[in-house]
Parts: C-alpha cells; structure tokens; sequence
C-alpha cells in the first residue's frame, strides 16, 4: 500500500483574470492546485480563499476553460485554463 | 481572419470582402464609441480583452451565421485599446442575395458579440478620470 496519494489526484488549472478581476486579484494569472473532478465553482471558491481580497471577489463570476463559456458544474482537467470574466461589455 | 484589430476600422474594406454580382443586399453595422447626455464627457474608452477566447467565440458566432445564412459573406470586427469618440469599436457586415437575409444576419452577429465576447471598456473622460464601464 502506498501512503501518498495516486498520481492524478489532483489537477493544476492556471486561472486567469482580466479587467475589474485583475484589479481586485492584484495578478492576471494563477494557479489552483485542485482535487480531481473539481467544478469551475470550487475552483473560484478555492481562489476566493487564496486571495487576500477574496472576500470582494464574486461568488458566481462569468467563466470559460480553454476559450469558451463553462456552467459553474464544469469539471476542470489537468492543465486547463480558467478565466474568470467580468460582465461582457464588448461593442 | 482576424477577428481583433488594434487599427481603426476600414468599413468601406470589409464592405469589399463580403459584396459580389449575386449579392444584392448588404448590411453594415458599426457600433460606435457614444458620448451622449447620458454618457458624459466620455474622449475615449480603452478596451481591453481576453484576446484567444475574442477571436475563437468571435470566429464561433460568424460560423453560426454562415451555417444559417449559408448564401450570405459575413465579416466582422472588435478594435481593441483605446478607441476614440465616435470611433467604431465593432463591424459587422452581411452581404446575401436578398435583404432579409443581410439584415439577419449582420443582427445575428451584433447581437451575438454583445451577449458572448469577452471584452471590456473602461471609460476615460475629458478630465482623465476613469470608470469600467458593465454593459
């Protein structure tokens, strides 16, 4: 029996963050480390800890992993980029 | 095809794109920089983006068009930095056989972009202050 924990318990997913988030995260960029079959809303709520404004940061931010638009119930893979998006505001 | 430019848009251009003998409408669409009453002294507004996911959701939306409107040229444009009043900050245009096609279309594409682009402005006014500006 091993103690540690199998390979591929957990995943890295670099967040990224734009705009008012940037701002408030003080960075563009961040990585989670996360369980295995960890959701877009852990995800934030994970980040929402790290951050030393988490507090301010919302609950239930717009999100999208590798470039497009994911439900918080989205389960993150290794290696995938979240971004956490503001209100869309283009035009 | 790019879908983001950091250069003013040339409408006449993308007009030239899209437009042929079969097509007989074309609709453009350009949504400008406003500083209107509500709006206050607005000089510019600096638009920023997350460029990948811009120009894959952007290339996404024009594909769905194309899929429902197949007869018709579709084109479309984000400028992104610091685009003036005034200025175009988005293009759309649809050429197609017949008109209603050309204005379903470029609606499509407008409508689309508003609702799933990931972009966003932050307002600078005559004074230098400046605001994000949601919606």
């Amino acid at each position: 029996m091993h103690d540690r924990e199998p390979t591929g318990a957990r995943v890295t997913v670099r967040c990224r963050l734009f705009a008012r988030y940037a701002e408030l995260a003080g960075t563009e960029a961040i990585d989670l480390d996360l369980p295995t079959g960890a959701t877009v809303e852990q995800a934030v709520h994970a980040l929402r800890a790290r951050l030393a404004e988490g507090v301010r940061f919302p609950a239930s931010p717009l999100a999208a992993v590798n470039r497009q638009h994911a439900a918080p119930g989205w389960v993150l893979a290794d290696g995938d980029e979240l971004a956490l998006l503001p209100p869309l505001a283009g035009g | 095809m790019g879908f983001v430019t950091r250069e003013p848009i040339d409408i006449g251009a993308l007009i030239g794109i899209v437009s042929g003998p079969g097509r007989g409408g074309t609709v453009a669409f350009l949504g400008s920089v406003r500083r209107g009453p509500e709006d206050g002294p607005v000089a510019a507004i600096e638009y920023s983006a997350y460029e990948e996911m811009l120009e894959a959701e952007f290339g996404r939306i024009v594909a769905e068009a194309q899929a429902r409107w197949p007869d018709a040229g579709i084109v479309a444009r984000h400028r992104i930095g610091q685009v003036p009043s005034g200025a175009p900050s988005i293009a759309a245009v649809a050429a197609a056989p017949h008109r209603d096609a050309a204005f379903d279309a470029a609606r499509y594409v407008v409508e689309e972009a508003k609702r799933r682009l990931p972009v966003w402005k932050r307002e600078r006014f005559d004074d230098g202050t400046t605001r994000w500006r949601e919606g």
